[in-house]
This record gives C-alpha cells, sequence and structure tokens, in this order.
C-alpha cells in the first residue's frame, strides 16, 4: 500500500483475478460473509494484506481464509479444498487423500484430527516464507 | 472536601493497576486498555462541575496527613509497577480503606457492565465525553503532583504501546481508526503536559522513514534478484519441470559464473598484456606461420583445426615470447603466465570447496521444514502477489509439482518389500554394470593400441585415423542408457538413483579421459625425444646462414626471414589445440544431439501424430526427458577439460565461457519446447553438493597431469614463455633472485628446505585431524538434539491429545457442524475443571506434567521413548472414563 493510487485501471484489477483464494478472501473480510464489501472492510482487507501488517494478523486471518466452512476449525474437508484450489485438480483423489493426512499428522498439536488456531499459528510461524508471500501490493 | 476527591482518584487508580493482574489474558487485557480513561472519567464530574482546574488540582494534591509516608509507598508502588499496594496500604486509616473498598464495589459492577455493552457495540459508542473530560484534567496540569505525573506517565506509556501494537489487533477498520485517535488525541495532551512534547510530528516523520526504508529495501532486494542472470528462465523451467532438472541449470550458471572470473584472470593478466605490449606478430619465429604453411593459413579448414593464423596467435602457449619483461610497464608476462596458471586451479579450489561448504551449512540449518512438509507447502505456497496469468499459471503448474515430489517421498519412505529380492536385484544390477565397464575398458585399451599401430603405417584411411575417437563417442552415446535400463531393476528412490547412475557414468567417461590423456602424453614424449635433433638443426641452418659465402662482406647480411627459420614441434600448443578440439568438437555434439534427439523428435511426435497408425505422443518415440545425468557430467567434464588445457592454451576459457553462454540459451529453448517432464517428478537435493563433489574430483584429476608437465618436463626450447629454461617453474627462482632483495632469496631457499616442510605437513594433518574429529562430535550432539526435540514434541502431542479427548468425551454428544461449537467446548472445558479437579489436584496435575516431561527427556538417547508415546500413537478407545483426572493419570507412567 505504498504507492498514493487512488484509481484502479483495468489491468490492476484482473492482476488479482489468479489468486485461487480470491472468493474466499472477500468473504473471510465483508462484514455478511458473502463477499460484498464496504471500504471499511476493504480497508481491513489490504492493512491485514499490507507489508507492514505484523506476523500474528497475518496468522488469523490465513486461518480464516483457509477455514472454509467457518467452523474456526480447518478440518480435513477445508484441506481438501485448498488442495484442490492449489493445484487446479491436477492430484487423483488418493494423493490429495495422501496430503490431507499428512498435513494433519504433522500440523495437529492435538490429535483431534482438524487444526485449530492455536495448530495454524503454531505451524505457520515457522514456515520460512509466510511473510513474504502473504501480502498483497498495490 | 478533599477527602471525597482524593478517594476517588485512589479508587481508580487501584482500578487501573488492578487490571495488570492477569496482563496475558485476552479478556483482561482488553478492559486494561479500555482502564487507562477509566480515571479521568471518574475524574469527569468535577470538572465539569464548574470548579476551577487548578484549583482542582491543588486540592487532590494538596498535603494530606501522612502523605509523605503515602508519597513515598506510592513511588515504590510505581517502580515496581504491582498490584501489591493494597496490602501496603493497609497501616493508613481504616476508615479510608474501608470507604475506598466500598467505592470499589459499588463501582465494580457497572464497569463490568459497560465491558460487555463496549464489546457488544464497540465502535458506536460515542467517545466524545472522554476527550472532553480528558482535555479537562490536562489544561489544569500546572502543578501535577509526582504521582499524578506518574500515572499519566504510565498512562502515556499504554496508550503509545497501544498506537505501536494498533496493527497487530485483528478488529474491524472503523474500531482501530476511533482507538487510534483517541489513543493519539490523550498522548498528544498529556505528552505536552508532561513537558515531553516531541509528538505527533516525530512519530509521524519515524513512520515515514519506516516505510520508506521498507519500501527501499524491498526495491533493492527486487534489483538484487533482476540482477541475477537467467532467474526467471530457471524459474519457469523450475516449475514446469521439477527441481531436480532446475538443478541443473543453476549448476550451469553458476560454472558460467566461474569461468567469467577465469576468463577475466587470464585475458586481463596475461592476454591483453602480451596483445598490447608484446613483440607483433611476425617479428620472431615463434610468432610466424612457417614458410611451408603460410599458403593455406588461411583457409578455413586449417583455422578450423586451430591450425595455420591461429596456432600463431596468443591464444596458444607457443606465441609468447620469454623475454622476462615486456613495453614500457616492464611487466614479467613470463611470471604473470606462470602465476596465472596457478591461480586459476587455485581459485576453482577454493570455490568449489567454499560452495560445498556453503550447501552443508544451509542444509543443516533448515530444522524446522522437515516437520512441516505438507503443511508448508499447502499453506504458504501460494505467493499472494502473483499478479500475472502466466506467471499464475507457473506457479500452478509449480505446486502440483512441488506436491508431487513429496509425495513420491512419501511413498518411497513407507514402502515396505521384499528386502531379499531387492538386495539380490541390485548386487545383480552392480555385477552386470560393473562387467560394462570392464568391457568398455577393454574396448577402449583394444582401439588406442590398434592406433598406435595405425600410426606407424603411411597411409591411414579416415576411419582408421579417428577410430578411437569414434569408438569413445558410441560408448559415451549407448552406455548410459544401458546403466538406466539396468538400474531400474534397483528399484531405488529416483534421487539415489540419480546418484548412482552419475557415479557410473562417470567412471566411463573418467575411463575415456584417462585413455585420451595417456594418448597424448605418448605423443609429447615423442616431440620431446625429437627435440634435441631439431634444436641442432636449427642452430646449424643459423650458422650455415650467417656464415655462408657468396654475400658481399661490407654490408651486414640481413637476419633471416623469421617464417624461414626451422623449428621443433612446441609440445605444449599441440596439446592446447587437442584440449581446444575437444571442446569444440563436445560442444557440437551436444547440441547437434539436442537438436537431432529432442527437437527433431519432438516435432515428428508432434505432427505426425495425426497421421500414424498408433499414438506417437503415448506410445513408442513419445518425447523426450531431460536428461540430467548425462548433461551433468558432461558440464562437469567440460570443466576438466577447461582446466587441464587453460595452461597450455590461454584462450580456451574465452571459448568456454561462449559455449556455455549459448548453452544456457540453447539448452533452455529445447528444454522447454521439446522436453516432457520426468515419470516421477522427485525434489533435487537442494544442495547440489553431489555435482561438487564430482566437481572436486575432476577438478583434482585434472590437475595432477597439469601438475606432473609442469614438475618434470622440459619445456620447448623455441617456443613459449618458458623457452630456455631447464623446468617451467624456474621462473619462479629467476624472479626471486633478480627481482628480490638478497634477504628474502634466502628466506625462500630457508623455507623450500624438507626440514621444515615436513613438520608443516605434519602440523596440517594434526589440524585436519582435529578439526574432523570436532565436527564430528558436534553433528553427533545436533543429532541428539534433534532427536530431544522430536521427542518432546510427541511427548506434547499426546499429552494434547489426551486432554482434548477428555474434554470431548465429557462435552459428549454436542452437535459439531455448527459454528457455536468453539464456544461449546470452551464453555464445558470451563464446566469440567472445577468440578472434575479440584484445588488440589491442580498443582497435583502441574507436577505430573513436568515429570512426564522429564524422563522422556532423560531417556533422550535411548531411541524409544517412555510408555507415554503409545498414548499419542494409538490414542485408546473413545469410551473415556468421565473422569478426565484419573484417567489422565492411569495413563502416565510412574
Amino acid at each position: 500500500m505504498g504507492s498514493k493510487q487512488t484509481v484502479f485501471t483495468h489491468e490492476q484489477l484482473e492482476a488479482y483475478q489468479d489468486n485461487p483464494f480470491r472468493q474466499r478472501i472477500a468473504q473471510v473480510f465483508s462484514d455478511d460473509g458473502d463477499g460484498h464489501m464496504t471500504l471499511d472492510n476493504f480497508l481491513d482487507m489490504f492493512s491485514v494484506m499490507s507489508e507492514m501488517a505484523p506476523r500474528d494478523l497475518k496468522a488469523y486471518y490465513a486461518f480464516k481464509i483457509y477455514d472454509f466452512n467457518n467452523d474456526d476449525y480447518i478440518c480435513a474437508w477445508d484441506l481438501e479444498q485448498t488442495v484442490t484450489k492449489l493445484t487446479r485438480g491436477e492430484l487423483s483423489a488418493e494423493e490429495v487423500t495422501l496430503v490431507c493426512e499428512k498435513v494433519l499428522d504433522e500440523a495437529d498439536g492435538d490429535q483431534d484430527g482438524r487444526l485449530s488456531l492455536e495448530d495454524f499459528q503454531n505451524m505457520i510461524l515457522r514456515a520460512p516464507d509466510f511473510l513474504s508471500t502473504f501480502h498483497i501490493r498495490i | 472536601s478533599s477527602h471525597p476527591l482524593a478517594s476517588v482518584s485512589q479508587s481508580a487508580r487501584i482500578t487501573g493497576v488492578s487490571h495488570r493482574v492477569l496482563p496475558n489474558s485476552p479478556f483482561l487485557a482488553f478492559a486494561g486498555d479500555r482502564s487507562g480513561r477509566r480515571p479521568s472519567s471518574k475524574q469527569a464530574p468535577p470538572g465539569r462541575r464548574g470548579s476551577p482546574p487548578g484549583q482542582q488540582e491543588r486540592a487532590r494534591g494538596s498535603p494530606r496527613p501522612g502523605s509523605p509516608r503515602r508519597k513515598q509507598t506510592d513511588r515504590r508502588r510505581e517502580q515496581r509497577g504491582q498490584e501489591r499496594s493494597a496490602a501496603e496500604r493497609t497501616c493508613e486509616g481504616k476508615r479510608k480503606r474501608d470507604g475506598r473498598a466500598s467505592l470499589r464495589e459499588q463501582r465494580a459492577p457497572p464497569k463490568k457492565e459497560k465491558e460487555v455493552l463496549k464489546k457488544e457495540e464497540p465502535w458506536t459508542r460515542p467517545k466524545k465525553p472522554r476527550s472532553s473530560s480528558l482535555a479537562s484534567s490536562a489544561s489544569g496540569g500546572e502543578s501535577l503532583s509526582e504521582e499524578e505525573l506518574a500515572r499519566i506517565l504510565e498512562q502515556v506509556e499504554e496508550k503509545k504501546k497501544l498506537i505501536a501494537t494498533m496493527r497487530s489487533k485483528p478488529w474491524p477498520m472503523a474500531k482501530k481508526l476511533a482507538e487510534l485517535r483517541e489513543a493519539q488525541a490523550f498522548v498528544e495532551e498529556y505528552e505536552g503536559a508532561l513537558g515531553k512534547g516531541k509528538g505527533k510530528q516525530l512519530y509521524a516523520y519515524r513512520m515515514l522513514m519506516a516505510k520508506k526504508w521498507v519500501k527501499f529495501k524491498r526495491d533493492f532486494d527486487n534489483f538484487k534478484t533482476q540482477c541475477i542472470p537467467w532467474e526467471m528462465k530457471i524459474k519457469d523451467i523450475e516449475s514446469h519441470f521439477g527441481s531436480s532438472v532446475a538443478s541443473y541449470f543453476i549448476f550451469l550458471r553458476w560454472m558460467y559464473g566461474v569461468n567469467l572470473v577465469l576468463f577475466g584472470l587470464i585475458f586481463g593478466l596475461v592476454i591483453i598484456p602480451e596483445v598490447l605490449m608484446g613483440m607483433p606478430y611476425g617479428s620472431i619465429p615463434r610468432k610466424t606461420v612457417p614458410r611451408a604453411e603460410q599458403e593455406k593459413a588461411m583457409d578455413f579448414s586449417v583455422l578450423w583445426d586451430f591450425e595455420g593464423y591461429i596456432k600463431y596467435s596468443a591464444l596458444f602457449y607457443g606465441y609468447y615470447n620469454n623475454q622476462r619483461t615486456i613495453g614500457w610497464l616492464r611487466y614479467r608476462l613470463p611470471m604473470a603466465y606462470f602465476m596465472v596458471g596457478v591461480s586459476v586451479f587455485g581459485y576453482s579450489l577454493v570455490i568449489v570447496i567454499r560452495s560445498m561448504a556453503n550447501n552443508t551449512q544451509g542444509s543443516t540449518s533448515e530444522g524446522d521444514s522437515d516437520n512441516f512438509t505438507f503443511s508448508f507447502k499447502m499453506f504458504t505456497s501460494w505467493d499472494y502477489l502473483i499478479g500475472n496469468s502466466e506467471t499464475a499459471d507457473s506457479k500452478y503448474a509449480a505446486i502440483t509439482t512441488s506436491f508431487k515430489e513429496s509425495i513420491v517421498d512419501e511413498q518411497e519412505s513407507n514402502k515396505e518389500e521384499n528386502v531379499h529380492l531387492t538386495r539380490f536385484l541390485r548386487v545383480l544390477a552392480n555385477f552386470l554394470i560393473i562387467c560394462c565397464l570392464c568391457g568398455s575398458g577393454y574396448l577402449i585399451y583394444f582401439v588406442v593400441k590398434r592406433s598406435q599401430e595405425f600410426s606407424k603405417k603411411q597411409h591411414v584411411s579416415w576411419y582408421e585415423r579417428n577410430e578411437v575417437e569414434i569408438v569413445m563417442s558410441l560408448l559415451g552415446m549407448f552406455c548410459p542408457p544401458l546403466f538406466e535400463t539396468i538400474a531400474a531393476l534397483e528399484n531405488y528412490h529416483p534421487r539415489i538413483g540419480l546418484k548412482w547412475q552419475l557415479g557410473r557414468i562417470f567412471a566411463l567417461f573418467l575411463g575415456n579421459l584417462y585413455t585420451f590423456l595417456l594418448a597424448l602424453m605418448d605423443d609429447v614424449h615423442l616431440k620431446l625425444s625429437k627435440e634435441e635433433k631439431i634444436k641442432n638443426i636449427t642452430h646449424w641452418t643459423l650458422f650455415n646462414y650467417y656464415n655462408s659465402s657468396g654475400w658481399n662482406e661490407s654490408v651486414p647480411r640481413p637476419p633471416l626471414h623469421p617464417a624461414d627459420v626451422p623449428r621443433g614441434s612446441c609440445w605444449e600448443t599441440a596439446v592446447g589445440i587437442e584440449f581446444m578440439r575437444l571442446t569444440v568438437s563436445d560442444m557440437l555434439v551436444t547440441y547437434i544431439t539436442i537438436l537431432l534427439g529432442d527437437f527433431l523428435r519432438a516435432c515428428f511426435v508432434r505432427f505426425m501424430n495425426y497421421c500414424w497408425c498408433w499414438d506417437l505422443e503415448a506410445g513408442f518415440p513419445s518425447y523426450a526427458e531431460f536428461d540430467i545425468s548425462g548433461n551433468v557430467l558432461g558440464l562437469i567434464f567440460n570443466q576438466g577439460m577447461i582446466w587441464m588445457g587453460s595452461f597450455y592454451a590461454p584462450g580456451l576459457v574465452g571459448i568456454n565461457v561462449l559455449r556455455l553462454l549459448t548453452s544456457m540459451y540453447f539448452q533452455c529453448w529445447a528444454v522447454m519446447s521439446s522436453n516432457v517432464p520426468h515419470e516421477r517428478v522427485f525434489k533435487a537435493s537442494r544442495s547440489n553438493s553431489f555435482y561438487m563433489g564430482l566437481l572436486l574430483l575432476v577438478l583434482f584429476l585434472s590437475l595432477l597431469p597439469v601438475a606432473y608437465t609442469i614438475m618434470s618436463l622440459p619445456p620447448s626450447f623455441d617456443c613459449g614463455p618458458f623457452s630456455g629454461k631447464y623446468r617451467m617453474y624456474d621462473v619462479l627462482q629467476e624472479t626471486i633472485e633478480n627481482d628480490f632483495p638478497t634477504f628474502l632469496g634466502k628466506i625462500f631457499a630457508f623455507l623450500a628446505n624438507p626440514g621444515l616442510i615436513i613438520p608443516a605437513i605434519l602440523l596440517m594433518f594434526l589440524a585436519i585431524y582435529y578439526l574432523n574429529s570436532v565436527s564430528k562430535s558436534l553433528s553427533r550432539a545436533n543429532a541428539q538434539l534433534k532427536k530431544k526435540i522430536q521427542a518432546l514434541r510427541e511427548v506434547e502431542k499426546s499429552h494434547k491429545s489426551v486432554k482434548g479427548r477428555a474434554t470431548a468425551s465429557d462435552s459428549g454428544d454436542t452437535p459439531k457442524s455448527s459454528s457455536k461449537n468453539a464456544t461449546q467446548l470452551q464453555l464445558t472445558k470451563e464446566e469440567t475443571t472445577p468440578h472434575s479437579a479440584s484445588q488440589s489436584q491442580i498443582p497435583n496435575e502441574k507436577a505430573q506434567g513436568s515429570g512426564t516431561v522429564l524422563p522422556a527427556s532423560r531417556h533422550l538417547p535411548v531411541s524409544q521413548p517412555p510408555g507415554v508415546r503409545p498414548g499419542s500413537g494409538h490414542p485408546p478407545s473413545q469410551a473415556r472414563p468421565c473422569r478426565s483426572a484419573s484417567g489422565k493419570k492411569a495413563q502416565r507412567p510412574p
């Protein structure tokens, strides 16, 4: 958010059409959860996605983004959604299941078969390139 | 009238202080944020009542009975910042305290109500009254007592902290804004009152600078990435073909960098001085094409063989003169030539070893990422910055590839199979491959023998002349695929398989290289034996020329034209030419193979597929995969040629730089246009230390022949910078004797004494031994620590899982799908703790908790952690007893 631009060009808006989580981001930051944003929501989004935002805040919202069914836990279904979106469905069903199992196995601290916010933060704060990739530049 | 006021402010302070009992709990922290304002709002009524602010303050700050003492305690309390003050104040009047206590109690419930209210509608509540009260109390701050000052200071600090940490609060924007404005207003007011109103401007300035700095750093990073050559190309390839193929290109790029440095060294210190300051072409025999060759010297076919004018140019050893100094700079060219030759090897050794060391360092510092491979891939692999659909496409491809790589690794580690069969197959494969290697070795030996016989004959056909090369390239073409076929028996993980394959082809190439070198050595020795004869002929010719009769004695005879002087065969240049030819032909073979084997095949498969009777793409010819092992080894051996040849052909490095440059672009294009990703994409070991190891070996092997020729062969008598000397390294001695002061020469002579060298070598061995043992022990300690961390993690996991399951079973059949799930769970947790674990049990539990950790850490060297582990691996059945505490106890080891 470094620049002082106030009007978006068409290209700039087009540029973010490729993000596999664009729908989710809009939903998470909107008030009603259907992706329609007010100005404040919009500002929220960019303050979280800005480069200056702290780690914990980013982790909190990343958790929300990956929590597809909004139940405050990332469960196996959420993970499957994530993998499918990330790979555009090029992995076979077994592979997806394997990946999800592995993720749960690695990151699930309390072994309840889903990732809580705590588990997620515990994991994501150790990721080397989370901060460098989880932001948007205007 | 002062009394109620004092008590009010006092109570406010108490509430303000008591919030800090548990700063960690979020609820209280929230309350704490509010608390900063509370005192002012309590003070507001008197201010609004219209009493002059100054008076009010004075009233508040006026001395009271026992005030000195109070002040003292207060100060102490401020220093410690503790809530203990209540206890300290017991010495004060009881009435006062009672009053305060009652006030506090009265006030407590509304405060809680307010908190709830705020929580419900945090940003709709008007903030106006509070700030106005702040202003009123601040404006009167002429005679603030010390305690007031301290309190305000504290609040200001708090607000500042709030401003600083505002970013990290997950609040909606409106609330953030409101809070920020309020906090800023507060700070502005009171910092002024406290007399250090650097305030807003400085803050804004600092923020601005911080922002600018971050932006600058970002731009600089971008710039740096842009400066890395071919980064985008390699990233592109990596995203399509996986990290293993990319590792080849990274290696190629690294090699290009190394060669560029070598090129700079040789060109800057040898070739350019010679061209600028040396004697020009045609001045002396060694710089002139002999009369017999002059007619054809410019023909392309001759030049192509590096004969003719190219042979007598600064590209080769023979062109350099043995003058001690050249030009007005008195540049000592022979010395420079020797030192550059040595430093080429020195630099290469240092750079290879350093990058190997860097790689190992990088691999040890990763640590955590082993534990979270898949999680990191899933949650952090998408780069939210991507704003270009092509980049996005390749990112999708890259993510898919990296998932596949990890899946292959995972499956490989889980695979269980017949151990005996695998072992048998592996032994069989190795046996077959050794047979192949022996066979090819014998074949080369046989061919070389035959070629020596051919060379004695007068008329040899084209085939007979080139038989060795043909056989060698045939072997090089057919053996690697054969090895690959045999390696399929072994069933290794592709990454390990690649290493085996590399090792085997390496052995094959090494055989080729050394037969080549031996043949070359024979040639050199032959030329050396002829040299004495030629030397005599030269002398005789010159003698005859100057002393022959039939020339006017009065006019001195013009010197013999340099082209007519008979000369020796100059074995150094011959060696240089051999390496030059080999490099060029190797390059051409590589390019043609790529063009025919990959590109034409791809074209054929792609376009003939429309009119063919079977599916060409899926069936037999299909597209080619990128041959990593072959390419890497080709590169490594090529580099070995360069190292060996660069002493005798200084221009070789220049050719090699061109070759690497073209092959970078050409291979990038070829791989993107006509290759397909490997069937089993695998992740290259991040450090390409294996390549580096091979490179080091080749460097060492190529150092040997060069060192041998420098140390034990006499240089040619009529060409090159060392001509006329007994050995090439005599140039060092000469320089030391002539150009250094005598005592330095003595010191050098003393240093060369074997009595000193042998102890030095011994010392080096000792140092190596010591460092080796230290590094071993360190790595052992490292491994142990890793194990410890792993075990702790396991214990923690099992601990948590037991707890979680206990609460889950307590809460029983709560509906899980709803979004209220979380709060309900929390509620049940809070519910269960009181009734299941009594007060006395809590410390007990804690003690047990630490008890479980301790034995684990104590037993670490033993690979099996204590009995907690089975609990984590195979959790007991869901039917847990309701009394969770007892359940825990039963599971824990004593």
